[in-house]
């Protein structure tokens, strides 16, 4: 077993220097007043509704209005010194830049593929490519307008600890509003601490959406009507589209209130048709349009992909972004960096195993029990296997299924993800976390110095996802 | 604005108003359960709530019995009922989440709040230990949620929408409870063909309902004259019952300076402008507000409301008790249903592409 990495204590258990104000903070702190912070950011949260549906969820549905559940906070931030924020944010940007350049080069001239750097049978094989958008010109050429990139930091054998991107989320990465909603909690309940520290601020992160969404709207239009487009109040992330429409001051639309005339967008308003230009969409490619993708959905607006091939309205993302975030094209980005910027790739890659291979589909099956192993189209956590973490009963059933239709899955060596101090059950102890930066492409690319911190509330648990009984905590990157 | 939007804003004002109403009419019939009475008067009186919101059947069919225990049980919790308090705050609380964008956040949290409130009380028993408290707070959630809308709400096409929806249902309220009140009485004067109400007024996408019957306390008068020999205290008791639960008993006295008369309290009930719940009030609102949002398609809608808010600006009561004064109300709630329903066609009900 490796050692693990702490964010806030280094191998001896001293305090690491950019948690020393919070940690000399927290000393001060009688523990009866954590406790009574805990319980009043739980009834403001409740109050404020910042909740998430959950799918399946069964608590008692009539009285309830439905299953709305909190997602656990945790007071004690997660703390990213100035230096690691700088490198970070220079990697995240390289490699969206990338991801963005690599999207637009297999709906057009598939140089990457030619190149043979990427397969193409596994693109062009790939579910998630969506031949309806090839030879279409997107403004700007963005596709992934809104990018969530899921960083890990895992344990080296020295004790030190090193980034590595885990996942790209390049559809409709969700989680934003928590980012900017714990910012705000934060300070609500510990003013003194920002006194004390220099935090750096994420609340201009609505400004920057805006602005990017802007950017990217068809070009004939000089005053874009940009809106957000739920699939509804019961979708678990809601509060989240409701939230950033609110922010930016734009109208949230499902899909019954647009429609489509000659390859238009408009919206049904109190004062008849208005023009849509740009939709920040936050439904799946699939639902967008039942004269296009899946014919029962009731989510989309039909012919709205028509209309977005005749240019006449900007979808942000794009469709078919899924191409490029695929867990069977993870593998490759690094190359991709390399091929289209000419630049060594700043963040590192997960070393994976990609099962279609047969000899790293050996290697697998002979490493089971140390491995993750993921669908490559799976999400949230759910259909994967933990092999440190398994029983023999689940070992043996994925080597099955592996078998069976191995291209179903890659792998990976299990990363002792760092922890961070958490309130538990038990009082103050480490726990698993992962962080997730939001990258807006538009004319140009933009961050906010902030992200989402996600932590596995169960003890020596690696699973951070909300879905699945993880927190959130406030990310703070220290400015100089 | 979305006209979804647009439905959903309506639809919360609505409910809110909803709510009060029926707490405003439990409250009174809970306060005059307090006096000495009978125990038919006392049963007559939660029958008359029941018989405003017309769910008589309905109560009928899951109650054996009808007590003040059964009958509060029903319109506080009972998720079955949609006129009851719960279904009111939830689906008050449900339309402000399904456009809590188009809200301040402090207009969000208020209904929400109102909601797991509410929770809370109904597990603590609350509406059981102490009713009316519990019903004075219903009340002055209402008044909260009004405030804080008028008190933060940008004075744009999202505010008028839920002004309409205030309005539209609190003239409805008040027009039910009326005439339940007047009927109950079974006076010549009042009921017109007697006997002929027949409470069947459908209305499109709500159960409207009103306030009240009951008695208070307060003061006797008593020194008056008054029509058909009726006993002078049950006269007292029970219209200044019917003035309370629409917080007019101290604007009567202010207004008339005298005893209470039924005429005046239909008067003041119906063609008081400065009388904020009274239906003219509510009329006059309704247009104000719903002249400020007006399309291409909405003359008509306008105009009906126009036309009533004028009759009710130059009638008189003399001339509507002429006619009888429940043939007058059945014939006013169906102009507001007819309202009701042109707005939703004008404005809620999506445009056609």
């Amino acid at each position: 077993m490796r050692p693990g990495f702490d964010e806030m204590h280094d191998g001896a258990g001293a305090v690491r220097e950019h948690y020393g104000g919070y940690d000399r903070w927290l000393q001060e702190q009688p523990p009866q007043t954590m406790q009574r912070r805990r319980e009043e950011a739980e009834v403001i949260f409740r109050r404020v509704g910042i909740t998430f549906a959950v799918y399946g969820g069964k608590d008692d549905p009539g009285r309830n209005g439905g299953t709305e559940r909190l997602i656990p906070f945790d007071l004690i931030p997660r703390v990213i010194p100035a230096h690691e924020w700088r490198e970070l944010e220079r990697g995240l940007r390289q490699r969206v830049t990338a991801l963005n350049r690599f999207l637009h080069d297999v709906y057009h001239g598939q140089e990457i593929l030619k190149a043979g750097v990427v397969p193409a049978e596994q693109v062009l094989g790939n579910a998630q490519y969506r031949p309806e958008m090839q030879g279409i010109d997107v403004a700007g050429s963005v596709y992934s307008h809104i990018a969530g990139i899921d960083i890990v930091r895992a344990a080296n054998a020295d004790g030190s600890g090193s980034y590595y991107v885990l996942e790209d989320n390049l559809r409709v990465p969700s989680g934003v509003s928590y980012m900017l909603e714990n910012r705000k909690m934060m300070m609500r309940l510990f003013p003194e601490l920002f006194s004390r520290h220099r935090v750096a601020p994420v609340a201009h992160y609505p400004d920057l959406l805006l602005e990017t969404l802007r950017s990217v709207a068809p070009a004939s239009v000089s005053d874009p009507s940009v809106v957000v487009l739920t699939p509804g109040m019961h979708n678990s992330a809601y509060f989240e589209h409701a939230f950033l429409a609110q922010q930016m001051g734009i109208e949230l639309v499902e899909g019954q209130d647009l429609f489509v005339r000659d390859d238009f967008v408009y919206m049904r308003t109190t004062q008849g048709p208005k023009r849509v230009d740009v939709v920040y969409r936050r439904i799946d490619d699939d639902f967008l349009d039942p004269l296009a993708f899946r014919a029962d959905s009731t989510l989309g607006c039909a012919g709205l992909l028509a209309a977005y091939r005749a240019g006449n309205v900007t979808l942000a993302n794009a469709i078919g972004t899924g191409v490029a975030d695929d867990k069977s094209i993870y593998p490759f980005v690094p190359k991709m960096i390399e091929f289209y910027l000419g630049e060594r790739p700043i963040l590192h890659n997960v070393p994976t195993w990609v099962c279609r291979d047969a000899d790293d589909l050996e290697h697998v099956l002979a490493n089971l029990g140390e491995l993750v192993v993921k669908e490559v189209h799976g999400a949230g956590g759910y259909g994967m296997l933990v092999g440190p973490a398994a029983t023999a009963a689940e070992i043996e059933a994925f080597r099955a299924a592996l078998k069976a239709d191995p291209k179903r899955y890659i792998a990976q060596p299990t990363l002792a993800l760092s922890t961070c101090p958490t309130f538990v059950e038990s009082g103050i102890a480490p726990r698993h976390i992962d962080l997730r930066p939001f990258v807006l492409s538009g004319k140009t690319v933009q961050m906010v110095p902030g992200a989402l911190t996600r932590v596995a509330l169960q003890e020596g648990s690696l699973v951070v996802n909300s879905s699945q009984g993880g927190g959130t905590k406030d990310t703070w990157v220290l400015e100089d | 604005m979305l006209s979804r939007t647009a439905d959903h804003l309506f639809w919360m004002a609505r409910y809110m108003e909803r709510a009060e109403n029926t707490a405003r009419m439990l409250d009174v019939n809970y306060q005059m359960s307090l006096l000495p009475q009978s125990e038919q008067a006392a049963e007559r009186g939660w029958r008359g709530l029941l018989g405003i919101n017309e769910i008589s059947g309905d109560f009928a069919k899951r109650h054996t019995r009808l007590t003040a225990q059964s009958v509060i049980d029903y319109m506080v919790d009972d998720a079955s009922n949609g006129s009851s308090i719960r279904s009111c705050l939830m689906a008050a609380r449900e339309n402000a989440r399904a456009v809590r964008g188009t809200l301040t956040t402090e207009v969000w949290e208020t209904q929400n709040q109102t909601w797991l409130e509410f929770q809370r009380m109904v597990g603590d028993g609350a509406f059981q230990n102490s009713p009316g408290e519990s019903f004075e707070w219903v009340k002055f959630r209402s008044h909260l949620s009004r405030g804080v809308t008028v008190g933060t709400m940008l004075q744009d096409e999202a505010f008028h929408f839920l002004r309409i929806g205030s309005f539209l249902e609190r003239a409805d309220n008040t027009a039910r409870l009326l005439d339940v009140k007047f009927h109950s009485v079974e006076h010549d004067a009042f009921a017109g063909a007697p006997g002929s109400r027949n409470g069947s007024q459908s209305q499109s996408q709500s159960q409207g309902q009103g306030q009240g019957q009951g008695e208070g306390e307060g003061e006797g008068e008593g020194d008056n004259p008054h029509p058909a020999g009726k006993d002078i205290e049950f006269d007292f008791y029970h219209w200044s019952a019917v003035l309370r639960s629409v917080s007019a008993f101290e604007v009567y006295r202010k207004v008339y300076r005298n005893v209470i008369r039924p005429e005046r309290v239909a008067e003041l009930l119906i063609l008081r402008p400065d009388m904020p719940r009274s239906l003219a009030a509510c009329m006059h609102e309704l247009v104000a507000n719903l002249k400020r949002v007006a399309n291409e398609q909405s003359k008509e809608t306008l105009r009906l409301a126009g036309r009533l808010d004028a009759d009710l600006q130059y009638g008189r009561i003399d001339e509507i008790l002429a006619t009888g004064l429940h043939a007058y109300l059945t014939q006013f709630l169906e102009r507001v249903n007819a309202l009701g329903a042109g707005i939703s066609r004008d404005f809620l009900v999506p445009m056609d592409s």
